[in-house]
């Protein structure tokens, strides 16, 4: 079985209580989808050569750490995690990169949406020690509150900013 | 900082190294609580010189924004040149010439070299030896020299287009190049007599500083630290992009996990780049080094892309999320010094404080690159 299909049907129960996901997209589709709002919680696959990864999975921000325990499992890799300011959809979005350290290629994109007037999300920092600086800075750079993080100090901002740079209403 | 040491009840002090420190190489603080000589705890901190790149990436227009890559590891800003490149062409679907992808891959490797050349001088001269510094310095600026003819700059490359290059190689500098694979080989042997069978060295490095497959998941460690961990991850062949599959090149991986681990590595891999370039070179193809049709305007469709390619330090990764603008909705940079530190709070506990700066050099820190 690929890695793909593995990951695939491992994160499937995070999804039990929905609809079934939709069958592949071409990746073009979401294009459209942008445009029309968020898009619904479940799993993507994307067009590895277009897109430059390959599962595009989105999901309750309750669902957060349950779902990075399932990447953890499955010998995942964190490579970052970051935000995006969907200002007209008044919502943050965060999104978590993993990677795999064998030859089985596999990216794939955790990501969730929050709202943006009291932005918070449980910490990972549990399952991925290494997620503390990528929760510290994207606490500095959007104001998300990492609960439950141990040390949500500023990191790359001065230790009294009281600015979040990326959030798209901070003017330059 | 005029305070730097501090008693307290239980008897340990807080050190504090840096932000100006020979060792950090930069402006990196690391707040150590000491027990004597040992190490209790360390938290490292970042920020001295954080300018927001990311933040510039939204103000500027995709080309605009080119410069801003060799200002985030200027040791190695060939590698992060491509890594933009990539993400902006794939979002554009821009077809690159073949020229221009072995140029690409002669350029990014040769700065590979000189990045790795500049650790090896810096790190001996760290463990204070001074003599590997000059002559490190001295097979750099051969480099340097070539790189310069070509991209016009010495430190700063901003050499890398949309779909190509600034300019084309001439034979001037493939001679050139020729004859420094040349001198390079019998360096390194000098090197490895040198420096790699001293003994001092070895009893520095060897059982020192010991990262395990477990720590480098957990942190997401990537480059010359996971390969001396015996993780066989490269970019370059893991998820090969522009012509790297082309090429006979192996990965050098040791298992030891200590810093001589990691120090074997960069050595071997230099080698390595020595291959890469010398079949590239053979390979050259004739051609044009930019598309005939030049994107007038680059505005990639509405959209998330993801683009990963391996620097002298590691994994860097571009994530683009574009909203069809002639400027990026928002992009994150992954840099890979950034989690490769971090996992020094960790893995210096109970060290030494000698053994735990010969370890922070053995991670090959960029500071700028750290912190964007």
């Amino acid at each position: 079985m690929s890695i793909e299909q593995k990951t695939r049907d491992a994160l499937a129960p995070l999804f039990a209580d929905q609809p079934p996901p939709e069958p592949p997209e071409p990746a073009g589709a979401d294009e459209s989808e942008k445009q029309a709002g968020p898009r619904p919680n479940g799993i993507i696959q994307q067009d590895y050569s277009a897109r430059g990864f390959h599962l595009d999975v989105q999901i309750k921000s309750e669902q957060i750490v349950e779902a990075v325990k399932i990447m953890f499992e499955l010998d995942y890799f964190l490579e970052s995690i970051t935000g995006v300011d969907w200002l007209k959809d008044d919502q943050l979005e965060v999104v978590y990169d993993f990677a795999r350290y064998d030859f089985d290629l596999c990216r794939t994109v955790l990501r969730t949406r929050i709202s943006r007037s009291e932005p918070s999300l449980p910490t990972i920092t549990s399952v991925y020690t290494g997620a503390s600086w990528h929760e510290r800075e994207t606490h500095d750079f959007f104001g998300i509150v990492f609960q439950g993080h141990p040390h949500l100090i500023p990191l790359l901002l001065p230790e009294d900013a009281d600015f979040h740079p990326l959030l798209k209403d901070f003017k330059v | 900082m005029s305070q730097a040491i501090e008693l307290q009840k239980d008897e340990t002090f807080v050190l504090n190294v840096g932000p100006q420190h020979p060792a950090t190489h930069g402006v990196l603080r690391v707040k150590m609580t000491m027990d004597g000589e040992y190490i209790y705890n360390a938290e490292t901190v970042l920020g001295y010189i954080h300018r927001m790149h990311e933040k510039m990436a939204e103000n500027r227009t995709y080309p605009q924004y080119m410069p801003n890559m060799g200002r985030l590891d200027y040791l190695s800003a060939m590698a992060f040149n491509h890594g933009y490149a990539l993400v902006v062409e794939r979002a554009c679907a821009i077809e690159v010439p073949e020229r221009a992808e072995y140029i690409r891959v002669l350029t990014v490797e040769l700065n590979r070299i000189s990045s790795h050349l500049v650790w090896l001088g810096a790190y001996v001269l760290d463990l204070g030896g001074f003599t590997p510094l000059m002559y490190c310095f001295d097979d750099r600026e051969q480099i340097l020299d070539l790189l310069e003819a070509v991209t016009g700059s010495r430190l700063t490359y901003c050499y890398f287009r949309f779909g190509g290059l600034y300019n084309d190689i001439d034979d001037e500098f493939i001679s050139g190049t020729r004859s420094f694979i040349k001198r390079m080989r019998k360096e390194l042997k000098m090197y490895a007599k040198l420096v790699t069978g001293n003994i001092i060295l070895m009893k520095r490095l060897k059982g020192h500083g010991m990262i395990d497959y477990d720590m480098c998941k957990r942190y997401g460690a990537t480059g010359p630290v996971a390969r001396g961990s015996g993780i066989n991850y490269d970019v370059r062949k893991n998820e090969p992009y522009g012509v790297y599959d082309q090429f006979d090149f192996d990965i050098p991986v040791y298992d030891e996990g200590d810093s001589f681990a990691r120090y074997m590595v960069r050595m071997d891999e230099i080698e390595q780049s020595l291959r890469i370039i010398e079949q590239a070179l053979d390979k050259l193809p004739d051609g044009e080094v930019n598309p005939k049709k030049k994107p007038k305007m680059i505005k990639p469709p509405p959209g998330d892309y993801y683009a990963a390619v391996e620097t002298a330090r590691g994994n860097f990764g571009i994530r683009l999320v574009s909203d069809g603008t002639n400027k990026a909705y928002r992009l994150k940079l992954r840099s890979p010094t950034y989690s490769n530190m971090h996992l020094f709070d960790e893995a210096c506990r109970g060290m030494l404080i000698a053994d735990a700066l010969a370890f922070m050099g053995s991670l090959d820190l960029v500071i700028p690159e750290m912190d964007r």
